[in-house]
């Protein structure tokens, strides 16, 4: 049931942003992350974004993963 | 960037399963606490992946599994009452309570809704001003703060028709109470990477200082629950036992500030009944008294008083919630409890340690 989805925010009005992923957007409110802008991945769980997720340390675990496999071959 | 299919990347997952090989030396039982995880576990098949002697066992973090046949038959009740209508997350309405469930009492004519948030139950109260709407607070941390915004939304629109039967849960508490348990043996947990979103990685350093055990915070795709895996196994080997974020795209040492301060304002720490954990202290919610009004268990005092006890079932849920019991293992999984006809909410729950086993093997 802790289950949130990943989606980019595309519009905010108030505290609630607009947000869509493939296709199927939703509400949900920023309550919790009010520095989310439009562009943002938030996660949203139960109609609220609970975190804005970064960029930056989502490439950088992906990129050390790349380099251990690399380092291998 | 998409944060979803960057994290399921074939070759990698391949790659970081070999990696395992060569770090597990000793064989080691790792407990994936959240319910997310299990489903994840077993949908990507991921035990498949693991080195030999690295078993994987689902631990209390199944918000709908815990929720206690009391706190449920007390819920029913209230669907009884003229003019109340029973809202509800979906995952909840097919689990057995001691006499009906929420789909059961349904089809007998009470007014159930299945709502996606909370906020969709304060929306409905407000444009049916006749009726009571409950809503069926289930969760941990991940969910709370949704709950306490909601009240805090009809608390300004000065709704009279709208309360909430909290049956939130906390999950540092109960981890607390299971591995002070001597029945259960773990190497290492994979900590729940959304409730850690709200309370921060550090709520859990307890675990390592108190019980040297290893933990990891982890997300939930395939290369997020390997690398949790990993970041535990290399703990194991060199000894230094502590808490690793191996999700910090999503997770900050630290709690989010404002989902603190919004369940300071709404909510006070009490004990609460987890079904297979009996009552443990400071581990659930209870509504302030400001915000009394929106407290079903007030409101609603003199029906709940009346509930009666629980009928005891045959299911053993509360062994495979404790991590004891592997649930092929009960003598009801397959034969009489299957996910069409559950006997127990582990096989209601699409996160449900029984429903994963059954459907994933």
């Amino acid at each position: 049931m802790c289950l949130a989805i990943p989606m980019k925010i595309i519009n905010i009005e108030g505290t609630i942003a607009t947000a869509e992923v493939d296709g199927v957007t939703r509400q949900a409110r920023l309550d919790l992350i009010p520095e989310a802008g439009i562009g943002d991945f938030v996660l949203i769980h139960a109609g609220l974004a609970i975190s804005r997720l970064d960029p930056e340390d989502a490439a950088a675990t992906l990129a050390l993963l790349r380099e251990m496999a690399d380092a291998i071959q | 960037m998409r944060y979803s299919e960057e994290f399921r990347d074939r070759a990698l997952v391949q790659e970081l399963s070999r990696q395992l090989g060569n770090l597990a030396p000793a064989p080691a039982t790792i407990m994936e606490v959240c319910g997310t995880h299990t489903m994840s576990v077993a949908r990507f098949g991921l035990k498949m992946l693991l080195p030999p002697g690295v078993r994987l066992i689902s631990g209390p973090g199944c918000p709908v599994c815990v929720t206690s046949q009391q706190d449920l038959d007390s819920f029913l009740t209230l669907g009884e009452h003229p003019g109340v209508v029973l809202t509800t997350f979906g995952d909840m309405v097919r689990v057995p309570g001691s006499r009906n469930s929420l789909d059961r009492q349904r089809a007998a004519g009470t007014d159930v809704r299945i709502v996606y948030s909370p906020f969709d139950a304060v929306d409905l109260a407000q444009k049916e001003p006749g009726k009571h709407f409950v809503f069926f607070g289930v969760g941990f941390e991940t969910t709370m703060p949704a709950t306490a915004l909601a009240i805090q939304t009809a608390a300004a629109a000065k709704l009279k028709n709208f309360s909430v039967f909290s049956v939130h849960k906390t999950m540092p508490a109960a981890l607390n109470t299971l591995l002070s348990s001597s029945e259960l043996q773990v190497s290492g947990l994979l900590l729940p990477g959304h409730v850690s979103a709200i309370v921060g990685a550090a709520s859990y350093d307890f675990i390592p200082q108190k019980f040297n055990i290893p933990g990891a915070v982890t997300g939930f795709e395939p290369l997020d629950i390997l690398l949790g895996i990993e970041a535990i196994l290399i703990q194991l080997r060199n000894g230094h036992i502590h808490v690793a974020n191996t999700y910090k795209r999503a997770v900050s040492a630290t709690a989010n500030p404002k989902a603190q301060r919004v369940l300071q304002e709404v909510f006070n720490s009490s004990d609460a009944e987890w079904r297979g954990l009996g009552v443990i202290p400071e581990s659930g919610v209870s509504i302030q008294p400001g915000y009394a009004d929106f407290d079903a268990r007030l409101r609603f005092a003199e029906i709940l008083k009346n509930v009666p006890p629980p009928q005891k079932t045959p299911c053993r849920c509360g062994e495979i919630l404790r991590g004891i019991l592997p649930p092929p293992d009960c003598p009801l999984f397959g034969t009489t409890c299957t996910p069409s006809q559950p006997f127990g909410p582990c096989m209601v729950s699409s996160e449900g340690a029984c429903a994963a086993a059954y459907r994933f093997g």
